[in-house]
């Protein structure tokens, strides 16, 4: 699964200078989200808060949004899903110059805070972004209390 | 170093190759706004070149491609469809902007260039000159 997040190749060679440097400079010790992906990993994510949801953007282009699985277990939301490769099989007419787009099975968890409400939920696919928001709990909203 | 960088200067280097000692007309760019650089797919077959570039979040009116000579760019604009009241807690695309330069060889027509946008994936037909496409000659037996 790990070899499916990251890119192979001269990316690889980027991510090992990239662990040489975090551990020159002490940053490999430093605590990380326990579900956070090596940087570059297929989608990127956004994650914000309104008073009323919260909201989570993958950046996922190119992909079929009735093929992308997005669940909310205990807290954690995960998506997960396949982008086709759109490079020719053992064609021998093409050559290929680039290769720098992600392909191949994904899956990356977020864990959402503990108000919110895994009934409501909207997913929405845009322009190649993948938007979830999830509602908070009525409970939990900001109100305001009158003074008799 | 990033590709616009490298794209530049080759473009540069061949430039003062082909017009040595004229000046050549480009317009200065702001280089104050940071940019991503989109990954791309580039595939060659005997007509043409296939350009894939990954570019999530923008629509077709915030996406421009330009030919200028034989520099290729591609921009664009993430659209800002957050909610208005949004706190960003966490961020992995922090620039809502994507540029990234090709200088395209000679035998490419940059006049027939194609474009698609899909699902924030651009697809760039590159068709070769007609006279440069693959001919098989034939060998006449005297």
């Amino acid at each position: 699964m790990f070899a499916s997040m990251t890119y192979p190749g001269a990316f690889g060679d980027f991510d090992r200078l990239r662990r040489e440097l975090d551990d020159l400079f002490g940053l490999a010790g430093l605590p990380t989200g326990i579900r956070s992906a090596a940087p570059g990993a297929f989608p990127a994510l956004n994650i914000g808060n309104t008073p009323t949801s919260v909201e989570v953007y993958a950046f996922a282009p190119g992909i079929d949004p009735a093929q992308v699985d997005v669940t909310i277990d205990r807290g954690v939301m995960t998506i997960s899903g396949e982008r086709p490769s759109a490079l020719p099989g053992d064609d021998a007419k093409a050559g290929v110059y680039a290769q720098e787009r992600f392909a191949g099975r994904f899956r990356r968890a977020v864990s959402l805070p503990d108000d919110i409400d895994p009934s409501k939920v909207e997913a929405t696919y845009r322009d190649g972004v993948l938007r979830v928001s999830v509602a908070r709990r009525e409970s939990a909203l900001p109100k305001r209390i009158t003074v008799q | 170093m990033n590709d616009t960088m490298v794209a530049e200067r080759q473009e540069n280097l061949q430039d003062a190759g082909r017009n040595a000692g004229q000046a050549p007309a480009r317009q200065p760019r702001d280089r104050e706004q940071p940019t991503m650089t989109p990954r791309v797919d580039v595939l060659e077959d005997g007509t043409g070149i296939t350009l894939l570039a990954d570019l999530p979040g923008v629509a077709r009116d915030a996406l421009e491609i330009h030919v200028e000579g034989d520099a290729l760019t591609i921009e664009g604009q993430v659209s800002a469809a957050t909610p208005q009241a949004m706190e960003a807690t966490y961020a992995e695309v922090r620039v809502p902007r994507y540029r990234r330069m090709f200088t395209l060889s000679r035998e490419l027509d940059g006049n027939r260039i194609e474009a698609q946008l899909k699902d924030g994936v651009l697809r760039l037909r590159i068709p070769k000159q007609d006279h440069a496409q693959p001919r098989r000659v034939q060998v006449k037996v005297a």
